[in-house]
């Protein structure tokens, strides 16, 4: 029972992850009608706004002791963090949750890229062939993953959750069920955290004037551009919103998944499987398809089930994936004219 | 036309097959193949090697440290710079002028860590630029295809980077030569320091990749570890780049194991680490012992990648830079010199096997690919780091001691991750050459 | 007939495609790029673009999982040369089933579905070939280390001509060496190319062309019109999917051993970019993205510092180091920087791909009048 449970906890989990990374790729689909390839560098991105974060916290000062050598022979260098000998506790402190922290950082700079990508690269491609911009976001993505490369080499770089949260987590105990269920603190922090995430993504397009108008974009975007609304100007916005979206989510993944040039890559073709089993364009329907994939894919992977049908954890997103297309034409929640031309 | 090349080639090879029986001397051999030339032998004064390392894809970094230490090596082969391992490889026939009078060149090339980029790489190298030798390389999966593809153009493959038994085993080649360990050795090793730390009686779980290299490290350090007493509670394949492990993690809670042994390499055994760690895996007890985990292979510069997760981790390793012997200390010293790090054993292996080649042009006293081999197999070596080494002629496996380290609890800087728990020498690590299958295959030249 | 519909302007493109494609080793000798493994590979992925252009470039379907004909002709090609012979005339018969079986499979199943909706289908099937292949079907596929040859294969129908050499066998035909790296593989790799051309050609110029052109332009309408469209896809798909198994075949006669990731979606995501690099919807545009792209791969990986301090040496040494130290982001390891960049670049100035460029080119210099600019931007006509 417990292993039940437990598999169904990890399977939210995955599902939190799929559903926030997939999140701003629906929303760029659904209102700018743009295949966008860079999403996954984007994701990472914000990932690597997490490791320079830690970085500049953990800028040294630097002193060569000449008494001291290092194997090859030269002198041993000594190295002093600066925030912690200028800010004392806070600079600790701040070291320590350094990666909650870049979130805050993460926001502006993800807004920025963002809006400087829509603003120099993606609006001359609405009208473009579906093809075009693949072909475009695709080597834009190459070009930022070879620019972080330069820069943090593709070893990936560890980022420790905060110590408070670095432990395990009776999740049992909290519901009262005795001493059951252990469960990392940091990714029960992180399913919470896409849980708010998606909730105020949602909540932005639903309650607020400004969403409704780029809802009323995505259904019908020159009636909203006769009503004298400059559309255009709010998807910039929603591309920027996608874009900080991605990066927070690769942010705060950092603890759980080392991050690397690579990891947007390695999780492109999964957010478009989730985007595109939840329904062109459809948030709902990518945060269904998130959790549906994240549970499946969990359950996919116990031994039980493997030994019945062996292999079924690699090719169960997939799968599901054909057959969820071949009974619903449009994915889950999809709407008709979606990107099906 | 190809009858006419078969009868010549069954000729050399009867030449070759009744001198090795007839322990010939070598001047008979050389001068049997006195007319012959081989792919690509140099005519003018350089001779070209070809460093086939993965530059783009996620072991770029182990890549770009190869390359650093083939560059190093032609550094010291051409007479530059301290003379690094050259100074203290006994015997040697090296004279740090180049080899046989000629100055060595280099070409490189990127594997993408995929088998075709690879091929395609390394056959750009034999018949562009003409190189004689390749090696490097980070898995087993392209060991295997560019020493296939080596064994077919006639080029010598020195092997960088790769632990399946594979290499050596099934599908080894006349053409190929590995001095890195392999998957069975590390059992050998690690089992009895497994036992001796951790005790006789305990459940082991292992996560492994699911593919040949996990499944043979899987199967040697089952084998190993059975022996002495554990038993196996579960042995679950995991998907290649699975990314987040979790869902393979949990169930190892309830299973009753008391260690974990992770079947993993590169950015898989970063991941799984990190996420096993964070499932408070190594804070349990279970029956009454506390569980511990277990990276059998380890790769030192991923294992950064892996932080404070991988301190108090066994493992074991091919070769460390913090060993005590000369030629340790005088490859560090002229690596770190050169550039600012010390080596890994990725880079330690390259270099190796670069100036193991180049003394064996220099013995066979020509770059004919069937002399050089010749005077590779069997050639029994001391001074590279590794203590008295035998490339043995059976597999073209070197046999040497091998290392059981462990991640290093308060490392003094990013390089000093690990501390060595345990050098097991090569007698222990020796196997029966036949266990593995496979066949060598001709050693015929080949014109290209 | 059979010629019946083909122009005095196609006649001379193929005639000049097939001198081009035939001197390639001359042609080829100040790029150095002339030497026979990467030739082969230019014709084998321009085999692959042509046949994917066939699908994507006609109907404006975008499949994501092309690689996995590639890789299904590949096993079969190589069974073929372990089970019977190491001639490469059954191997690529023996693919080209193959291939058309699976793509049969996949394509009636993917068709039911449309735009993104059908890309996503055959990516899923591609992946699922492709983790199943690395993976729980080693047996078959000998996973990670690939599929090879063994001296132990039972190859019945060679071993009923005589007893195997010392060595591995090598592919052939016909007594002439394939997969030996030198130039009958390159030839015959070409000649393959030439055919594979001359039929897209065909295909191109024929009434089942135009009708898949009209799927791609408006399919309601050719609904409309009685016609049922799925048939003409599903012919389609098919035949990509045998120009692909046969671009699998001959990757594994000119080189016996044969990996997993050749059907991985980064692959088949290559062959997309080949096509829309050259130019979709062109004759042409789809070979020559793949040779740039190959091209990046094999020969922009290769060089270094010390390469370009050779290119740039007539420069004062003062200026040098910084040119150098410049051009070297874009060389090396940073060749997929200038992968990159290049996409970028040819999608954002020249929608059409490089046969644009090529057609923008040619205007200029024949510009006659006012016209110059006659062709729109983005049409996807065949280039001539």
């Amino acid at each position: 029972m417990d292993a039940i449970l437990l598999q169904i906890l990890n399977g939210l989990d995955k599902g939190g992850a799929y559903a926030l990374i997939a999140l701003g790729l629906t929303l760029v689909f659904g209102t700018l009608g743009v295949v966008n390839f860079a999403h996954g560098a984007l994701f990472m991105l914000g990932a690597f706004c997490a490791v320079t974060f830690n970085k500049v916290l953990s800028l040294e000062s630097v002193v060569v002791d000449p008494t001291q050598t290092t194997a090859w022979g030269s002198p041993l260098e000594v190295r002093t963090p600066y925030v912690e000998a200028w800010l004392g506790d806070f600079g600790v402190f701040l070291h320590n949750y350094s990666v909650p922290a870049s979130v805050i950082i993460a926001i502006p700079i993800m807004l920025a890229i963002g809006i400087a990508i829509e603003r120099g690269l993606i609006q001359y491609f609405y009208k473009r062939p579906h093809a075009d911009q693949i072909l475009v976001t695709f080597g834009l993505a190459i070009v930022i993953q070879e620019v972080i490369k330069k820069f943090y080499g593709a070893n990936p770089i560890p980022q420790a959750a905060p110590a408070d949260f670095s432990g395990t987590a009776y999740v049992g105990t909290l519901l009262g069920m005795g001493d059951a269920l252990p469960y990392p603190w940091w990714r029960l922090i992180y399913l919470l955290f896409s849980f708010v995430v998606i909730g105020g993504v949602m909540a932005f397009l639903q309650f607020t004037t400004y969403g409704m108008v780029v809802r009323a974009g995505m259904r019908d975007r020159e009636t909203v551009g006769m009503l004298g609304i400059d559309i255009e100007r709010r998807f910039t916005v929603v591309f920027g919103l996608a874009a900080v979206v991605a990066g927070i989510a690769g942010a705060m993944y950092t603890p759980i998944l080392p991050p690397d040039y690579h990891m947007g890559m390695d999780f492109l073709v999964l957010s478009f499987v989730v985007v595109v089993v939840g329904g062109m364009g459809s948030l709902t329907g990518a945060v269904v398809a998130g959790f549906l994939l994240g549970i499946l894919q969990s359950f996919a992977s116990m031994n039980e089930i493997k030994s019945i049908l062996p292999g079924i954890d690699q090719i169960i997103i997939y799968l599901v994936a054909v057959v969820v297309l071949l009974t619903m034409p449009r994915g889950l929640m999809g709407r008709k004219g979606v990107m099906e031309d | 036309m190809s009858k006419f090349i078969m009868t010549r080639r069954g000729l050399i090879k009867a030449g070759a097959v009744s001198g090795v029986a007839l322990a010939a001397p070598m001047h008979f051999v050389r001068n049997a193949f006195a007319q012959d030339t081989s792919c690509n032998m140099p005519t003018g004064d350089t001779v070209t090697f070809g460093w086939n390392v993965p530059q783009t894809g996620p072991y770029a970094d182990e890549g770009a440290d190869e390359l650093r230490a083939f560059q190093l090596a032609v550094k010291h082969l051409n007479g530059e710079g301290d003379g690094g391992m050259i100074q203290t490889m006994k015997p040697t026939a090296l004279k740090g002028n180049g080899i046989l009078g000629k100055k060595v060149a280099y070409v490189t090339g990127d594997t993408q860590t995929k088998s075709d980029a690879a091929r395609d790489s390394a056959k750009r190298m034999v018949e562009k630029d003409g190189a004689i030798m390749i090696s490097g390389g980070s898995s087993s999966g392209v060991a295997v295809a560019v020493q296939s593809l080596c064994q077919d153009m006639g080029i010598v493959f020195m092997a960088g980077l790769t632990h399946s038994n594979d290499t050596t085993g099934k599908d080894k080649k006349r053409y190929g030569f590995r001095h890195f360990f392999n998957a069975y050795q590390s059992g050998i090793a690690l089992a009895p320091v497994l036992a001796d730390e951790y005790g006789k009686d305990r459940k082991a779980y292992h996560l492994t990749a699911d593919y040949t290299w996990g499944w043979t490290q899987e199967e040697s350090i089952k084998n190993a570890t059975e022996e002495l007493g554990w038993s196996t509670v579960a042995a679950v394949r995991t998907p290649l780049g699975a990314g987040d492990f979790s869902q393979y993690i949990t169930p190892v809670l309830n299973s009753g194991a008391d260690v974990l042994i992770l079947n993993h390499y590169g950015k898989d055994m970063v991941n799984s680490l990190t996420q096993a760690v964070q499932f408070g895996l190594r804070d349990k007890e279970v029956n009454g012992k506390k569980f511990e985990v277990v990276v059998p292979l380890f790769s030192e510069l991923m294992a950064q990648g892996a932080g404070d997760a991988v301190k108090g981790i066994l493992g074991t390793a091919n070769w460390d830079w913090k060993l005590e012997d000369e030629a340790t200390k005088a490859f560090t010293k002229s690596f770190g010199q050169e550039y600012g790090a010390p080596p890994s054993q990725a880079a330690h292996t390259c270099y190796v096997q670069a100036l193991l080649y180049a003394d064996a042009c220099e013995r066979a006293g020509t770059f004919f690919a069937p002399a050089v081999i010749e005077a590779l197999e069997g050639f029994e070596f001391d001074g590279m780091g590794n203590g008295k080494t035998l490339y043995r002629a059976e597999d073209h496996q070197c046999f040497k001691t091998a290392l059981v380290v462990r991640g290093k609890e308060n490392p003094k800087d990013k390089y000093d991750l690990m501390e060595i728990v345990r050098e097991v020498p090569r007698e222990e690590l020796t196997y029966d050459a036949s266990i593995f299958g496979g066949d060598l295959g001709p050693s015929d030249a080949k014109q290209c | 007939m059979m010629f019946a519909n083909l122009s005095r302007n196609d006649w001379l493109l193929l005639v000049g495609f097939s001198v081009v494609v035939l001197a390639g080793p001359i042609i080829l000798q100040p790029l150095g790029a002339a030497y026979p493994a990467l030739m082969q590979k230019f014709c084998i992925y321009g085999i692959f673009a042509l046949g994917f252009n066939i699908l994507f470039g006609l109907t404006g379907y975008l499949s994501f999982g092309h690689a996995a004909f590639l890789g299904v002709g590949s096993y079969a090609a190589m069974w073929s040369f372990k089970l019977f012979t190491m001639n490469v005339i059954p191997a690529i018969l023996f693919a080209m089933v193959f291939a058309c079986l699976f793509a049969l499979i996949i394509g009636y199943v993917s068709l039911r579905r449309s735009g993104i909706y059908f890309s996503i289908l055959t990516l899923a099937f591609a992946q699922m070939s492709y983790n199943l292949a690395y993976s729980v079907l080693t047996p078959l596929t000998n996973g990670e280390t690939g599929l090879q040859l063994s001296r132990q294969d039972p190859r019945v129908i060679d071993a009923m001509f005589g007893s195997p050499g010392p060595g591995l066998p090598r592919a052939s035909l016909f007594g002439v060496d394939i997969s030996g790296g030198g130039y009958p593989g390159f030839y015959l790799c070409a000649v393959a190319l030439i055919v594979c051309f001359f039929f897209a050609m065909r295909i191109f110029r024929s009434p089942f062309g135009m009708m898949l052109r009209g799927i791609k332009s408006n399919q309601n309408r050719m609904r409309y019109t009685g016609f049922n469209t799925r048939p003409y896809l599903l012919s389609a798909f098919v035949i990509s999917g045998l120009y692909a198994g046969l671009a699998g075949a001959l990757m594994a006669a000119t080189d016996p051993l044969v990996g997993a990731e050749r059907m991985q979606w980064t692959a088949s995501g290559e062959v997309v970019l080949m096509t829309i690099l050259g130019g979709a919807g062109t004759l042409v545009g789809p070979i020559l993205g793949a040779g740039v792209i190959k091209y990046f791969e094999n020969i922009f990986s290769s060089f270094s510092d010390r390469t370009l301090h050779g290119f740039f040496s007539f420069l004062p040494e003062s200026l040098q180091d910084p040119v150098v130290s410049f051009f070297s982001l874009f060389v090396g390891d940073g060749w997929n920087l200038t992968l990159g960049v290049v996409f970028m670049l040819i999608v954002i100035f020249l929608p059409g791909g490089i046969m644009e460029g090529l057609r923008r080119a040619w205007n200029l210099v024949n510009r006659k009048g006012d016209g110059g600019d006659a062709v729109p931007v983005g049409q996807t006509q065949p280039a001539e």
